[in-house]
């Protein structure tokens, strides 16, 4: 199972509302998070590689999201699943709506990325491992498959970090997992008939409440303007003045 | 407002800074006292270094065979069984707390706010999002226990001087088997200070054009004691390993001097640097935008200029 959120394309600078109230999205380009896109390309990976018998994609959203589970079939995943809401869930309702899902499907391997570009959250896989009681392999930048257990190489703050893990588990994808494949516009017009399901979100969970509530969305301080320096003995000079050097 | 329980973080031997940064957010409110809970394996000198943060009330000390390594699967239900005497629990929110904390967070069957920068009264939060392109307010009321996360760059670390009594704990919570460390392989900084919490850091970027000339960055840093970074694009070029890469996809740091060299200034690297105290940017191109953040610019040819700085440096 494969996890694809619909988030703001990655290119696009977001600006926010004057009023404090949220940010101005409207019309804004979307795409799949950059780093679910690599979470189906590994999917897609362990396939040619160790087989798997099947690759559901799941997104859980508005009908909108559709285009990206679309996008998700053209990848290569075989089939895919709308969770419906038109309310924007916190990482632990995701999570929950996710349990149900699993316990539905049965997948070995749940994959999804590291964190969301947009809210920087960087929770859902973990809290999905927990309530489902299995192992986590975040910041994943390498995975192995051998039979029922998983190798994954971590990129933690230390530097690479192994562990290895019994399946099913969760894992989470970072940068240098791998690079997602390019569609091609006949894998488009087959996703086409690859089935898409849309299921509303009561049918799956009601636990989905939010737990927090935004008061106010601002711009960040910015920082106040310095100054160019002629040349490296003018930049000694000013560094030396601070006390920095 | 009850007590504030955080989650040390440690590489087996010493306390990371992270845990003081943590105590320096809980310390920024009104609460009923601090406690860390540290779990290790043979650690008892961290759990002393843990009880020497000024502020602490109370050290955890859960020292165990099963702790040797922080697996979030094994610790989360250690922290969530000590969790529930507390209003508060927060980890860092480096690559241990982002793996560890929300885990905590489900088993309590809580949210967990992550990346927190500030509050006024440990309820209502600041926190990032969009790459640091927007920060939200966030009422956390709701909740009867707070489990986030803590921006380690939008804190001073807490000092020592404190004297806090260590409880010796057993393990109250049942470890599952399904995961097992195997190794760390790491440490490329060839003995330079920390990235996460040097005073001083040099970082390099794509246009340092290989990994051989990207000594001239670690001759710079050592020539001022700091600590080396590097961009994403230099990252993915593969003049370095990924943990030097300073950003949102990397580490947020907040050195008092970034030095950075041939970078242009992505808005993701951007992200990781803004709470730098002096910014200084090298780069031939006057229009990065790097130079939109940089207190001292210099317009020049890196190969020119570093150089130059190493000699006008020298020791």
């Amino acid at each position: 199972m494969v996890c694809l959120k619909r988030v703001v394309d990655y290119n696009v600078r977001v600006r926010v509302k004057p009023d404090g109230s949220g940010l101005a999205l409207d019309g804004v380009k979307m795409a799949i998070n950059p780093f679910d896109e690599i979470a189906l390309e590994e999917a897609l990976r362990i396939r040619e590689r160790d087989g798997a018998e099947e690759i559901v994609a799941v997104s859980i959203g508005s009908t909108d999201c559709q285009q990206q589970l679309r996008t998700g079939l053209a990848m290569g995943a075989d089939r895919a699943l709308l969770i419906e809401t038109d309310s924007d869930l916190e990482p632990l309702a995701v999570a929950r709506t996710l349990k149900a899902l699993v316990d539905r499907e049965q997948p070995d391997l749940v994959i999804m990325g590291k964190q969301a570009i947009d809210g920087d959250n960087n929770q859902t896989g973990q809290m999905l491992a927990s309530l489902w009681d299995r192992p986590q392999a975040t910041f994943t930048s390498e995975l192995t498959i051998d039979g029922e257990v998983a190798t994954a190489t971590r990129e933690v703050d230390a530097g690479l970090e192994v562990i290895e893990f019994d399946l099913p588990a969760v894992v989470t994808t970072d940068l240098r997992l791998n690079e997602p494949r390019y569609v091609k516009l006949p894998d488009i017009m087959k996703a086409k008939k690859k089935p898409l399901d849309v299921i509303a979100i009561d049918e799956i969970t009601d636990d989905t409440a939010p737990m927090f509530a935004v008061t106010n969305v601002a711009p960040p301080a910015e920082r106040a303007k310095g100054i160019i320096v002629d040349d490296t003995v003018a930049l000694v000079a000013a560094l030396n003045d601070k006390g920095l050097i | 407002m009850g007590r504030v329980l955080i989650c040390a973080e440690h590489d087996g031997e010493r306390l990371n800074l992270s845990t003081a940064k943590c105590v320096s957010c809980a310390n920024s409110f009104a609460n009923d006292g601090i406690d860390i809970a540290v779990l290790s394996e043979n650690g008892g000198a961290i759990a002393s270094e843990a009880s020497a943060i000024d502020g602490v009330s109370k050290v955890l000390h859960i020292d165990s065979n099963d702790n040797g390594a922080p697996l979030a699967a094994i610790w989360a239900p250690q922290i969530a069984a000590l969790a529930t005497d507390y209003s508060h629990v927060f980890g860092p929110s480096t690559t241990f707390g982002k793996d560890l904390m929300p885990r905590v967070a489900a088993l309590l069957g809580t949210g967990q706010l992550s990346d927190i920068m500030s509050t006024t009264d440990g309820r209502v939060f600041q926190r990032p999002i969009y790459a640091g392109n927007a920060i939200v307010t966030v009422d956390a009321s709701a909740c009867s226990i707070i489990v986030a996360t803590v921006r380690t760059a939008s804190y001073v670390a807490a000092e020592e001087g404190g004297n806090a009594t260590i409880e010796h704990r057993a393990t109250e919570a049942e470890i599952p088997s399904h995961t097992r460390y195997v190794e760390l392989k790491g440490d490329t900084g060839g003995g330079r200070p920390d990235l996460q919490t040097a005073a001083r850091v040099v970082s390099g970027g794509r246009a340092l054009g290989s990994e051989d000339n990207f000594k001239l960055i670690y001759d710079l840093a050592d020539r001022i004691d700091a600590a080396v970074g590097a961009s994403r694009a230099a990252v993915d070029s593969g003049y370095v390993a990924n943990d030097l890469q300073v950003g949102q996809t990397g580490k947020i740091i907040a050195p008092d001097l970034y030095i950075a060299i041939g970078i242009s200034g992505a808005i993701q690297h951007l992200t990781g640097i803004k709470d730098a105290g002096t910014i200084v940017a090298i780069n031939k191109d006057s229009e990065a935008p790097i130079f939109e953040v940089a207190d001292f610019g210099l317009v020049a040819d890196l190969f020119d200029a570093v150089p130059d700085l190493i000699a006008r440096l020298g020791r």
